[in-house]
């Protein structure tokens, strides 16, 4: 192994390269460039697409409301700046096990590098629930035939969910199964309510309005009474919660570039924490002890430093702006 | 490597305090939206969103700087990394927002209603 001796080496065989880094390191840096290229051509899209509908986007406020055990409590922000606060702080064990590195100070090394992977998980962890969230939804919503999303306010204009309001009606019609269809026919799982509950419901109940998408004055539009049975007239489709097709929440394109990019930046914490974990046993088998170089620290700790870089492009334009 | 050797941990700590400091100013004004900020409008963006993404910058600044340690490489170095980001990702916003803001411009103003 050539890697044992850390002068006199070679650039191509761990020593000092051109401008004074090593050429691991620079690739690692040039890596990071296109990838932050990647991730910028991600976010220049979503804001494409919202300037594009810019007076009917979802506001990231509404959405985003659920925080660990305060069910029913409206918390917008609160989870993902926790979310935000743990990568920071795993960036911050980062930077400690590669100044520890710096030191040769194995021990120190693999604690912190521990406190790190042990960080990506609760992102992740944080992550798959903030996910489900957005799968599952909260209130429900009518798509129109034309394609818009009609969400449903009392007087107060707080929003009531589907089930609260709709009429049971004595209807029923089967989910087409792969198992009783013809060749390749099946669907997906029917909503809890149907389009005629739901209209039959809204007639029954006089304090319910509809919400458009519209924004006006930094506010979405609820209708008056009459307008809002006449726009429930093109009722078309029920949608709960959110996929790559619909999403309660309002433009389709909004569910799928919140799955696309957080999940494209998911994707990468994933990828850390498992090169984190093999950098922590190489730690531990004292790899880089008889190195006398913990550069390969340093090297995974730039790409986590990048993790946590984007998640704070992505807290910003997603949940903030 | 003149850097090599000594310890940063008190500056580590330091950016970290400050990371916090700008999230939580950041979170608190996304919960509370004051007007005066909200509906004012700097080259049509509110200034509200201005804020937010100043105090991005900030934030990336320290965590590149500081955290990915690129205040301690050769200024040549620096310049190769952060030159080429900075003008190629102006350009894709300038380049996709003008855009985006057309289509917009088009569907409003079009005869044909797209959304119904």
């Amino acid at each position: 192994m050539g890697a044992t001796v850390t002068s006199h080496e070679h650039a191509l065989d761990g020593g000092p390269g051109p401008l004074g880094a090593t050429y691991g390191k620079m690739m690692m840096w040039f890596f990071i460039v296109s990838d932050a290229l990647t991730f910028s051509g991600f976010l220049a899209a979503y804001g494409f697409s919202r300037f594009k509908f810019i007076e009917t986007w979802p506001i990231a406020d509404e959405v985003f409301t659920h925080f660990p055990f305060l069910h029913g409590t409206e918390a917008p922000m609160y989870y993902v700046a926790l979310m935000t606060f743990i990568l920071i702080f795993s960036s911050v064990t980062m930077v400690l096990a590669v100044d520890a590195g710096h030191h040769l100070k194995k021990g120190k090394v693999a604690f912190y590098m521990l406190l790190t992977i042990v960080g990506g998980f609760i992102f992740l962890g944080s992550q798959a629930w903030e996910w489900k969230n957005f799968i599952k939804g909260e209130f429900g919503a009518i798509e129109t035939k034309g394609g818009s999303i009609l969400q449903f306010v009392n007087k107060e204009g707080e929003r009531v969910a589907l089930a609260d309001f709709a009429a049971n009606l004595p209807e029923e019609r089967e989910e087409l199964v792969r198992s009783k269809g013809t060749w390749f026919m099946s669907e997906g799982s029917l909503p809890s309510v149907s389009v005629n509950e739901v209209v039959e419901g809204f007639k029954n109940h006089p304090d319910i309005l509809v919400r458009t998408e519209q924004i006006v004055n930094k506010k979405k539009v609820v209708l008056s009474r009459e307008e809002s049975l006449k726009r429930l007239a093109s009722a078309h489709y029920v949608v709960e919660g959110a996929n790559l097709i619909r999403n309660e929440y309002g433009q389709k394109m909004f569910a799928n570039f919140f799955f696309f990019i957080t999940g494209f930046h998911g994707f990468h914490v994933f990828t850390g924490v498992l090169i984190n974990i093999i950098i922590f046993f190489n730690v531990l088998l004292g790899t880089y002890e008889k190195r006398k170089s913990y550069e390969m620290v340093e090297k995974v700790g730039l790409y986590w430093h990048f993790v946590d870089l984007v998640w704070v492009f992505v807290f910003t334009f997603f949940y903030l702006v | 490597m003149a850097h090599a050797h000594e310890s940063n941990t008190k500056r580590i700590w330091f950016v970290f305090g400050l990371l916090s400091i700008i999230t939580t100013v950041e979170v608190a004004f996304g919960i509370v939206r004051p007007d005066f900020l909200f509906k004012s409008h700097f080259l049509r963006m509110n200034l509200l969103n201005w804020l937010f993404i100043i105090l991005t910058i900030v934030k990336a600044y320290y965590i590149v700087w500081a955290f990915m340690h690129l205040e301690g490489e050769k200024k040549s170095f620096r310049t190769i990394i952060v030159a080429p980001l900075v003008f190629l990702i102006l350009y894709l916003c300038f380049i996709l927002l003008v855009e985006g803001d057309y289509v917009y411009e088009v569907f409003k103003n079009g005869t044909i209603k797209w959304n119904f």
